[in-house]
């Protein structure tokens, strides 16, 4: 009996240990994962609607969630063109050093974030390297919203780069033959050949630097600034009500982020599904 | 080692892959499971070896119920059509390593793997080839790698799924000759699966021919050849026309005229000969008669298209390369070995042509 | 022609090329492109990190060498070396386990569960520290219960060590899957067929045809392991001495004016990171085949 429904629960195979390692797979997923989170969202549910209503409408609340918001889509907009620039550079043309340049991007990705953020409000304040380039015109970086977009547009880098690289690689050169045989130009070639299918994968790229940004604290809060209303972001400003010891203003901004980010990341899905229906591969 | 199959079934789903097969498989004998894609010939491979569980039915090797049995304790030689080999290990330890697995107490040593090994290699003429690494070899040494590491464990049968499918055609013909004198010399009970029918029936002592998950013919190739019990046999092993006929006074009727072949039965029924199993007749009151409508060369003889009763059906016949079939001419001809199937349609009909009167 | 052929001997960047192609952009565009692009790539990611060392030896080697041998910096080492070695260990566990049962087999909701194995990625490193704390803190769920039996989570090591665990849950598992997908059973077929049994499957056949991404995934890990900031901070309460890992002493360091002391801690952490790219790369380069492709971080 449960035999039968076993089977229909997956298709029988001759290898062994399906059982024990999904077993063990659900387990330490609820366990580090699912159980956790649920203690986030049962929280936030017994606060009641009111209460994470008043706490999502606080000023403060909305102008850090604006501020993450706002600084994560420049910072991603920032990449999405030097991302596909960068790609292009690196898949389509050689010069000494690609593959270190290539090599590079990785970088924020392995460099902890708060040495990023560190060494970047080094570089940015008054009297460092570029700060004090900037300081004669007038420009402030380090402790206001800019400072914000160039600590995120260095975290999500690597985002755009990554998935337009190997699409960009994979592509096939004779659609690039085929357009300038029917007679267009490089150019028309460029935008209406070649930036259509590379579009799926810099969706994908610009939803991951988007989630991964808005979420970011290390690199952040060193160069921010952290005013109240200015320059205080969403994550630390849940960081500041956990010190208050307030835990339903911590938890009802993270069930808000939370759900942003699922939304991303729903979104991110549907864009890959819906370009495998439509190009036959994923980026 | 002899295999008998019992009302075997195996269903993916919904679907029926082997739909209650029974097979005999002498011991010694090679068998070629034969069949196009999607009837259900790898996957009673698989069955047999023990890599699907059935759903219904039972496999005995010998006297013992093997199907109660894991895949390692049946010991089978199993050649996967990609050959699987391990890529990571040189040659001689993808041979060994059915040895080296085992419980330590029938583990062999060490040393005797590797003579062992060697010894493989010697007999699928590969000598000196243990230390390369798969990625070294051709597709017919890997082939011939797949085989020796599968003999290696003194298997009680040997299965080859698709052996020689992913080999060039020259490769192909050597191998094969080469396999079947192996099989002689070691004499493992065997059985491989092809889509092959020429493969087939060159190589093995019975062929089993199988669609859509049921069991066709089993005969030797002879029989396969010269006696299908069934259209899709007929049709898919060698040439075949075929023509729906009217079996009626112990006549075979197209249309409205007679074809000068006598069978018993009444009622629609198909007609199914060889192309070059034809007498080309000149006069004719019971022949089968139609206009040339193309022919082309077929090694040493001409192949032609005939349209038969106003272009609804076209049939092909073998004529001597010499002679001449100039289109829009109309040619008149009798099988003289054929097959009387029952139609789709029909309702009674005979299983079995008579000799031709 | 001559000026083609000039070109090819006189310009480091462009390829050597014949006559202009169809589908390539003129030599001066090139140029172009690829200046703005390496101009960013300087601005962007290797100002900073030439920043963190020299600043880090702003105060002499003297100085740098007592920042970092000085007792809290080596009590925050030792912790982040443990902190990492325990999460990447039960990560690699974790991701091998749900790479075998994931890629060898076919099961409803296959799809699901590889969602939420990501699903750790797409969270605030900050409210992975949270969803503890709410879980294990003295207010939490489950936190007064395991109070008074003396085990204490949150601000305490193994408070860092699951929200480490947390973020870099993906890390082994997404490397696996993919490869040990494209790879099929075959293999593992062939293995049982000569009598293996599964652990002898596993360890002879498997495991060989995935270490490169085993080692791949383990070393993103641990380089996110080590460099955690955000969920650890939360969880951590920063005790100097006991609980502060070593992103966390740079930020005490940071806060309290130490500047020099903070970049060579952080250098340190800034080395840790190029060992891993420099691995990553070769890895990258070596065994192309024996990671998966594709990857998208």
């Amino acid at each position: 009996m449960s035999d039968a429904i076993f089977m229909r629960f997956r298709q029988p195979s001759v290898l062994p240990g399906f059982g024990l390692t999904l077993g063990f797979t659900l387990a330490y997923l609820s366990g580090i994962v699912l159980i956790p989170l649920a203690a986030l969202i049962l929280k936030s549910a017994g606060l009641g609607w009111a209460d994470i209503w008043r706490i999502a409408t606080d000023a403060r609340t909305l102008a850090a969630l604006r501020l993450s918001f706002g600084a994560s889509f420049i910072a991603a907009s920032i990449n999405a063109v030097f991302g596909l620039l960068l790609a292009w550079v690196l898949v389509r043309y050689s010069f000494p050093g690609r593959r270190l340049v290539d090599a590079m991007i990785d970088l924020p990705f392995a460099l902890p974030t708060a040495v990023a953020g560190i060494a970047l409000t080094a570089l940015y304040a008054p009297n460092g390297w570029i700060g004090q380039l900037l300081a004669p015109l007038g420009l402030k970086v380090a402790y206001t919203p800019i400072g914000i977009v160039i600590a995120l547009t260095f975290i999500s880098l690597p985002f755009i780069v990554r998935t337009v690289e190997p699409v960009l690689r994979d592509l096939d050169r004779e659609i690039e033959e085929a357009a300038a045989t029917l007679g267009a130009s490089r150019g028309q070639t460029l935008l209406r050949v070649l930036l259509p299918s590379l579009m799926p994968a810099i969706l994908t790229g610009y939803a991951l630097a988007l989630a991964r940004s808005i979420g970011e604290y290390g690199s952040v809060i060193f160069i921010a600034g952290n005013i109240p209303y200015v320059s205080e972001i969403a994550p630390l400003l849940i960081v500041i009500r956990l010190e208050e010891f307030n835990y339903a203003g911590a938890t009802a901004i993270a069930a808000l982020m939370l759900a942003i980010s699922f939304t991303m990341l729903l979104v991110i899905n549907l864009i890959q599904t819906w370009n495998r229906r439509r190009f036959g591969h994923g980026s | 080692m002899d295999i008998r199959i019992e009302e075997l079934s195996k269903q993916f789903g919904r679907y029926p892959a082997v739909e209650n097969v029974s097979l005999h498989i002498r011991s010694g004998e090679l068998v070629a499971l034969l069949g196009p894609s999607g009837s259900g010939k790898t996957t009673l491979l698989r069955l047999i070896a023990g890599l699907e569980q059935p759903t219904g039915g039972r496999i005995l090797f010998g006297d013992e119920d093997a199907s109660r049995k894991s895949v390692q304790e049946r010991n089978v030689g199993f050649v996967f059509q990609h050959y699987a080999l391990f890529k990571h290990m040189s040659v001689a330890d993808n041979i060994g390593f059915g040895l080296r697995v085992r419980p330590r107490a029938q583990r062999p040593r060490r040393a005797d793997i590797r003579a062992r090994a060697a010894e493989l290699l010697d007999l699928v003429q590969l000598p000196g080839y243990g230390d390369r690494f798969p990625a070294q070899l051709s597709g017919g040494q890997r082939q011939r790698v797949a085989l020796a590491r599968a003999l290696a464990i003194e298997p009680r049968v040997l299965l080859l799924d698709e052996p020689f499918g992913a080999l060039d055609a020259k490769v192909r013909k050597d191998l094969r000759r080469w396999l079947r004198e192996l099989h002689d010399k070691t004499g493992h009970t065997t059985v491989f699966v092809t889509h092959d029918q020429e493969e087939a029936i060159e190589l093995a002592d019975r062929v089993v021919v199988l669609n859509k998950g049921v069991i066709e013919q089993v005969g030797t190739p002879d029989e396969i050849y010269d006696a299908p019990a069934s259209p899709f046999v007929h049709g898919f092993i060698g040439e075949a026309s075929s023509l729906p006929v009217t079996l009626s006074n112990r006549e075979v009727w197209l249309e409205d005229r007679w074809t000068g072949l006598r069978c018993n039965g009444t009622g629609e029924a198909l007609l199914f000969f060889r192309p070059n199993a034809v007498d080309v007749v000149e006069e004719c009151t019971g022949c089968i008669a139609g206009v040339v409508v193309g022919s082309r060369r077929v090694a040493d003889r001409k192949r032609v298209e005939i349209e038969i009763g106003k272009g609804r059906h076209r049939i092909e016949i073998d004529l001597p390369a010499d002679r001449s079939a100039a289109e829009r001419h109309r040619i008149a001809f009798r099988p003289t070995n054929w097959h009387i199937y029952p139609s789709a349609v029909g309702r009674v009909a005979p299983a079995r042509a008579l000799v031709d009167a | 022609m001559a000026v083609e052929t000039m070109t090819l001997f006189t310009s480091p960047v462009s390829p050597p090329r014949r006559l202009r192609s169809a589908t390539s952009e003129a030599p001066e565009i090139k140029v172009v492109l690829t200046t703005i692009a390496l101009l960013f790539v300087a601005i962007f990611l290797l100002l900073p990190l030439a920043a963190v060392f020299v600043e880090a030896f702003r105060g002499g080697i003297a100085a740098y060498l007592s920042a970092i041998t000085e007792p809290d910096a080596l009590t925050a080492i030792r912790l982040t070396l443990t902190v990492a070695a325990i999460a990447v260990f039960c990560n690699l566990v974790f991701g091998v386990a749900a790479a075998w049962a994931i890629a060898k087999f076919e099961f409803k909701g296959k799809s699901l569960l590889t969602t939420l194995i990501d699903l750790p990625f797409s969270v605030s490193p900050v409210i992975s520290g949270l969803v503890y704390v709410l879980l294990f803190g003295a207010q939490g769920y489950l936190g007064p219960w395991l109070g008074e039996r003396g085990v204490q989570i949150v601000f305490a090591i193994p408070g860092i060590v699951l929200a480490t665990i947390f973020v870099t849950f993906p890390f082994v598992a997404r490397e696996l899957i993919p490869l040990m997908q494209e790879q099929g059973t075959a293999e593992e077929e062939a293995a049982l067929s000569l009598g293996a049994n599964g652990w002898q499957t596993f360890v002879f056949v498997t495991l060989p045809n995935v270490k490169w991404a085993l080692l791949y995934g383990v070393l993103l890990c641990n380089a996110r392991a080590m460099g955690e900031f955000g969920a650890v901070a939360v969880i951590s309460g920063k005790i100097r001495g006991v609980t502060n890992t070593m992103p966390l002493h740079v930020e005490i360091l940071y806060n309290e004016y130490a500047f020099s002391a903070a970049f060579a801690v952080a250098s340190l952490l800034a080395l840790l990171s190029l060992v891993t790219l420099a691995v990553k790369t070769f890895l990258e380069w070596r065994f192309a085949d024996g990671i998966a492709v594709g990857r998208s971080h």
